[in-house]
């Protein structure tokens, strides 16, 4: 191995961080380690936003950056390797404060303060990428940002206000030497950690990592950690060997043919939505509703399918759609349907040393359509209690192809093989709608849990198939209160 | 001889300043004292303080089970742990070992038995945060369990109470319901709330140098929090300092429960003679602190037939959890807001003090106001289906009179009462009866979706119903260059309390708010101070801080008359100027003057509110020295189908008197409403059958986040009516009775569900109505149509 570094730019820094635990969160280094305590620690476990800090990095035209919320709380330090790590206290120049601070201050939209210089960062990664938001884009922004005090309503006037100011910050004016030490970075060798009892190690090719996983089969793969930190954060266990995969290549393109997206499994939810959004509404639509801005800037798909939960959004939407993804080990490669993935409660058909790849994702065809409904206490940031994905061909109002897959309905994220049944083949009216409603409690026997009681999932997963008709049947009527304006 | 600071600077400022009137600042939307700080990060919390050297980190050993009595604890495992410096039971307390804040029941450290899951059964100061988190997870403890009381039923069928039962009582109800028209009965179960105040409890300990103690606390009550350091460390008040600089959020989480991991890293503190920082995770914060209290009411009204009430009885049940804390005041307020706006006529309230084996509930806004308003609320939507009239002309018609039906049920007269008047401004400016029409016409063209919209009032009651806490201190001092600096009992904890108290002595010497300074509010500064709480912040230390402005502004004209020979009305101060016969000084130049002429520049100042009383063993009183009032109009959306749904705009119209700060004022009616409509929403706490809180982290309890908050949201401030009550510039407290306004978004769900009925029924809505409940309330009209 090469020497145990991670580099990165803090602020307009060159840091170099070596012999620490690997285990360490980015908001612990900068306030135990950096001495900066403007980054607030409010959940350590990536709800709340307080932490949130801005991760620069170079697009892939390698000449320009994108500027990226993300939680400190569940980062681990090595994920800043050859990045610009961006904290509220480089914003103030002197006793100028940022236009996105001032704003804020201008609008009163600060009242305790403990959540406010989380709410700047996102705001200013917002406007570092999009210098005129909507209401609904800082929304969207802000939606992975908990205030207790306000009401939201103050900080909103402040966000959208904030794109009146158009004077260059510093990091306008430093953004040509940015680039070019991200660039330098880039040569750097592939980053390590180690404290001695814990080590950590991104691999920048799939053999790097494959051979990797061969060496040390227990290794815990991590991309966006938006899930595996919260078993360091809540959990208080410590990992011995990370393996990092969002500097494997392969693993980050995101390519498509004509039948079909390739995603890698380590390519964040941010990256590759806007594609996906635009084959399938729906879908789009469902994904920004997935965590928040913060954890889709870290989150990946194949973090959301290995992680294997029941209550993951992605992995029912993407059975629906007959989506494959491929699986490496060694030099070997195989390709499995999604839905043969998932074995039993948080158990795949992952071997050990193995990684998945790619995901495939089959394009939209003339004839079908694609409904996915999130079903959640709030609409901001929640985890599902029932996701119901429908995806159905219909010729001249017979059902001649049904995909239904659910979220939070069994174990493991499942397709509702019996309901698909009572439907295939039919005419889609109120008699097969009744009789696939009755088929679907044969199909699962949900569980009651701190978000929903079994009677209610299954009710709602009877009656979204009432809705997924309805919408089918015209497009005029109103059926979702999350979209109402 | 000392010199003085050269003043020139400021007299060219106070020439630029020009000629604004009122150049304190009253009334006008100053800006918060710490914003800037606030979005750089510059704003100091209690974890943000740099390290002292050789500090440690604290965390607790917790039961696991809800109630039973300990038989060994085997803490070997826990001392030989990594980090771990020193473990302490309670065996090791010096002092006392009960920390109730008003009644005993609260040991700091478990007495050989646990009352619920969560509770501190010892503590460990170790190196690092997750070493001690990590080391109190290896103790063995032996339980022998004992039978757990885990709901409002169980504790009512045993008579489980922290404190005796009380009734508040006017009239003969129990005939005028029986000579009623109609009867109605009814029963909510209205859920608890978590505070979620961003930055969780808090606490830092230093040993000082003659065994005392400084407590650096994110705490709204320093004088509580002193006392019981020094009780449990057996030493005197004046050894402990407790200094509060801000906390990240309190909403009544930090009135009480501050204190034990005060006391806890102090005990520490003590033991090791080195600074102990006690910081608690979101999650062992949500297990391990108190709550607002979840109640069950029970309501039987008689009404006439135009839905005005003749008689009610309301039973309040509150779950106290396992010791008093809070409880018997807070069951109080809730049976003292029974009656919200409304007449209730011939009325009997009692109020019942469950105890349970769940974490003690404490304060969260409005102090049980808000659950006890609940109760007749639904009354108020129940006697309209009845009738099948608009709930807003039941709530009309109930509304307390101006000079007749105007005595509350605990024989308080409601004075200045123009809420009719203010509810009928609101119907207006909201276009509330074209939009009722617009409503029921969106509801008969949509299968799925369905809209709601209702209008409900809130009068709060304003002081502490506990006679002693309404008094406060202040300190003002005024330094040789003409700036002043400013302390106060009163704690920041976001509601812009520093900010409103700057203005008021600015204004008192019509300087500029900024030569105001503010530091931590410190036990060693203001003593025996009440804590920050029943909205009462400004009201109190507004009037204390303007009492000492106003003994050093005595003495500045007093030193000005005898100085240049002049009488009393010769001297006035304006535009951060004193104006001394012909001539015109800078306020610096006068102080200076002042200080060289020998007069004191320090002053306390004090207030106490008048005009009190109440007496428990009648129910009969005036608790209250005024009532805040304002009405709240929401519009939602439902989905039939799934239970989600989206409030779409809300209108609100709130007195909060002669304004002291509109902009602060419009963002505490804001916040509230927003907190307000979670508690009733999305924000369910959910504990299993052994007691355990499973709705233990942000990811299970959910509070508003910025999408909840309706894209039209139009919030005013009632024009230009001053309180008629002497308070601080006829102002009008604010920081809860806006959070009841909340309740108007419960109703209009109601509203829209109730459409299914075509608005025959009146749903029985549980709260927090989460998508789920408002499900089976739809199907629940669906069924009864069917029959």
């Amino acid at each position: 191995m090469t020497t145990s570094t991670v580099r990165f730019l803090l602020n307009n820094d060159v840091v170099t961080v070596e012999n620490i635990d690997p285990n360490l969160t980015v908001l612990q280094y900068l306030r135990e380690e950096q001495f900066k305590s403007g980054t607030k620690e409010g959940c350590s476990s990536g709800d709340c936003g307080a932490c949130t800090v801005v991760v620069a990095e170079l697009a892939k035209d390698s000449q320009t950056l994108d500027y990226k919320s993300i939680n400190a709380c569940i980062s681990f330090v090595g994920s800043l390797h050859g990045k610009q790590l961006i904290t509220v206290e480089h914003l103030k120049q002197g006793a100028k404060l940022h236009h996105v601070q001032q704003s804020m201050v201008d609008n009163h939209g600060s009242q305790c303060g403990f959540c406010t210089p989380g709410f700047v960062m996102s705001s200013f990664a917002l406007h570092k990428q999009n210098s005129k938001p909507n209401r609904a884009e800082v929304l969207e922004a802000l939606a992975g940002n908990l205030c207790r005090c306000t009401g939201y309503r103050s900080i909103i006037d402040a966000a959208i206000a904030s794109s009146e100011h158009t004077e260059a910050d510093s990091f306008a004016e430093h953004y040509q030497q940015t680039v070019q030490q991200l660039n330098e970075f880039k040569t750097l060798p592939s980053a390590a950690l180690s404290n001695g009892r814990h080590q950590y190690f991104a691999p920048k090719t799939a053999k790097e990592l494959a051979d990797k996983l061969l060496q040390n089969p227990d290794a815990t793969l991590v991309a966006g950690a938006t899930d595996l930190a919260l078993t360091v954060t809540q959990n208080l266990a410590t990992i011995d060997d990370l393996v990092y995969l969002g500097d494997v290549a392969e693993l980050k393109t995101i390519s498509d043919n004509a039948e079909e997206f390739i995603i890698g499994s380590a390519v964040p939810y941010s990256e590759f939505t806007p594609m996906l959004h635009q084959e399938y509404h729906d879908l789009g639509e469902m994904i920004e509703r997935i965590g928040s801005r913060q954890i889709r800037n870290n989150g990946t798909l194949g973090g959301n399918i290995g992680n294997a939960s029941p209550i993951g959004d992605m992995p029912p939407a993407l059975i629906a759609l007959g989506a494959e993804i491929t699986l490496q080990r060694g030099d070997q490669e195989r390709k499995i349907a999604l839905e043969d993935f998932f074995v039993d409660y948080k158990k795949t058909v992952l071997a050990p040393s193995e990684f998945i790849k790619n995901v495939y994702i089959p394009k939209s065809s003339a004839n079908k359509v694609l409904k996915v409904y999130k079903i959640s206490k709030r609409i901001d940031d929640d985890i599902s209690a029932v996701l119901a994905a429908f995806n159905i061909e219909l010729k001249d109002n017979i059902i001649t192809s049904v995909r239904i897959a659910f979220g939070g309905m069994a174990g493991i994220p499942m397709r509702a093989k019996q309901c698909e049944g009572a439907l295939l083949n039919k005419t889609f009216d109120g008699e097969s709608v009744t009789a696939a409603q009755a088929a679907l409690a044969l199909d699962f026997t949900p569980m009651s849990d701190v978000r929903a009681s079994d009677k209610y999932r299954l009710k709602v997963a009877q009656n979204l198939i009432q809705k997924c008709y309805l919408e089918l049947q015209s497009k005029q009527i109103e059926t979702r209160v999350v979209n109402y304006a | 001889m000392r010199s003085l600071i050269n003043t020139k600077h400021s007299n060219e400022n106070i020439n630029q300043e020009s000629t604004a009137v009122g150049q304190g600042g009253v009334g006008r939307s100053k800006k918060h004292e710490s914003a800037d700080k606030h979005v750089s990060g510059e704003a100091l919390y209690i974890d943000d303080r740099p390290s002292l050297q050789g500090q440690l980190h604290a965390a607790a050993g917790q039961s696991t089970i809800a109630h039973g009595r300990i038989k060994s604890i085997d803490l070997s495992a826990v001392k030989a742990a990594e980090g771990v410096v020193a473990v302490i039971t309670v065996e090791d307390v010096p002092g006392h070992t009960d920390i109730g804040p008003v009644f005993p029941g609260d040991p700091v450290l478990a007495m050989g038995q646990v009352d619920y899951i969560g509770q501190p059964i010892f503590a460990v100061a170790a190196t690092s945060h997750d070493l001690a988190r990590r080391a109190v997870k290896l103790a063995k403890i032996e339980y022998e369990e004992l039978e757990a009381v885990l709901t409002v039923k169980d504790a009512l069928a045993k008579q489980n109470f922290v404190r005796p039962p009380f009734t508040m009582q006017r009239g003969d109800s129990e005939t005028a319901i029986e000579q009623a028209e109609h009867q109605l009965r009814g029963e909510i179960s209205v859920g608890g709330q978590e505070h979620f105040y961003l930055e969780g409890q808090v606490s830092t300990a230093e040993p000082t140098e003659d065994g005392g103690m400084t407590v650096f606390s994110s705490s709204q009550h320093p004088s509580e929090v002193q006392k019981l350091v020094a009780e449990v460390l057996n030493i005197p008040l004046n050894k402990v300092i407790v200094d509060t600089r801000r906390m990240g959020g309190g909403f009544g989480g930090k009135e009480t429960q501050a204190a034990p991991w005060a006391c806890l890293a102090a005990l520490l503190s003590n033991h090791t003679k080195r600074p102990v920082k006690f910081k608690l995770s979101r999650s062992d914060d949500m297990c391990m602190t108190g709550k607002r209290h979840p109640f069950e009411n029970n309501y039987h009204v008689g009404f006439d037939s135009n839905g005005q009430i003749k008689g009610i009885n309301i039973e309040v049940n509150g779950n106290c959890g396992y010791s008093p804390d809070l409880s018997d005041a807070i069951v109080d307020r809730a049976m003292f807001h029974s009656d919200n706006a409304y007449f209730l006529d011939q009325a009997k309230v009692t109020g019942n003090r469950c105890k349970l084996n769940t974490v003690s509930h404490t304060a969260y806004r409005g102090f049980g106001g808000p659950q006890g308003m609940m109760t007749i609320e639904m009354v108020m939507d129940d006697i309209a289906r009845y009738l099948r009239k608009d709930p807003l002309e039941i709530r009309k018609i109930n509304l307390y009179g101006k000079d007749d039906r105007n005595v509350t049920h605990y024989h308080q007269t409601v004075e200045h009462n123009k809420m009719a008047e203010l509810i009928s401004s609101l119907e207006q400016s909201s276009d509330y009866q074209a939009r009722r029409e617009s409503i029921s016409q969106f509801n008969i063209e949509n299968t799925i979706l369905k809209k709601g919209i209702a209008l409900t009032p809130v009068k709060f009651g304003i002081s502490f119903t506990v006679q002693h806490l309404n008094q406060a201190g202040a300190l003002v001092h005024i330094y040789t260059d003409g700036t002043i600096h400013l302390n106060h009992g009163g704690t920041e904890m976001g509601q812009g309390l520093f900010t409103k108290i700057a203005q008021i002595v600015a204004e008192e010497f019509q300087v500029d708010v900024d030569t105001v300074g503010v530091s931590a509010t410190r036990t060693d500064k203001v003593p025996n101070t009440s804590p920050t709480a029943a909205s009462s912040g400004t009201d109190l230390n507004g009037k204390a801080a303007q009492a000492a402005a106003k003994i050093l502004k005595a003495r500045l004209i007093a030193f000005a008359c005898e100085k240049y020979n002049v009488g009393e009305a010769e001297v006035s101060f304006k535009n951060s100027q004193v104006l001394v016969g012909a001539e015109t000084f800078s306020f610096a130049e006068l102080v200076q003057q002042a200080y060289m002429g020998r007069v004191s520049l320090s002053s306390t100042g004090y207030y106490k509110t008048p005009k009190i009383h109440f007496d428990r063993a009648t129910g009969k009183g005036r608790p209250f020295f005024y009532y805040s009032t304002g009405a709240a109009v929401s519009e939602v959306l439902i989905d039939t189908l799934t239970g989600e749904y989206k409030l779409l705009r809300a209108d609100i119209l709130h007195d909060v008197g002669h304004s002291l700060n509109p902009a602060i004022d419009i963002g505490q009616i804001e916040g509230a409403f927003i907190q307000g409509m979670g508690w009733l929403t999305t924000e369910e706490l959910v504990w299993n059958d052994q007691g355990r809180l499973l709705s233990n982290n942000p990811a299970t309890y959910k509070i508003p986040a910025i999408s909840d908050t309706p894209s039209d949201f139009r919030v005013d401030l009632v024009p230009d009516d001053p309180n008629r009550e002497q308070t601080i510039y006829n102002s009008k407290a604010v920081g809860e009775p806006p959070f009841m306004l909340g309740i108007s978004v419960w109703s209009a769900l109601k509203d829209a569900i109730s459409s299914v009925s075509d608005y025959k029924l009146s749903p029985a809505l549980d709260t927090p109505a989460t998508p789920e409940r408002v499900l089976w309330a739809v199907e629940a009209m669906k069924d009864s149509e069917q029959v």
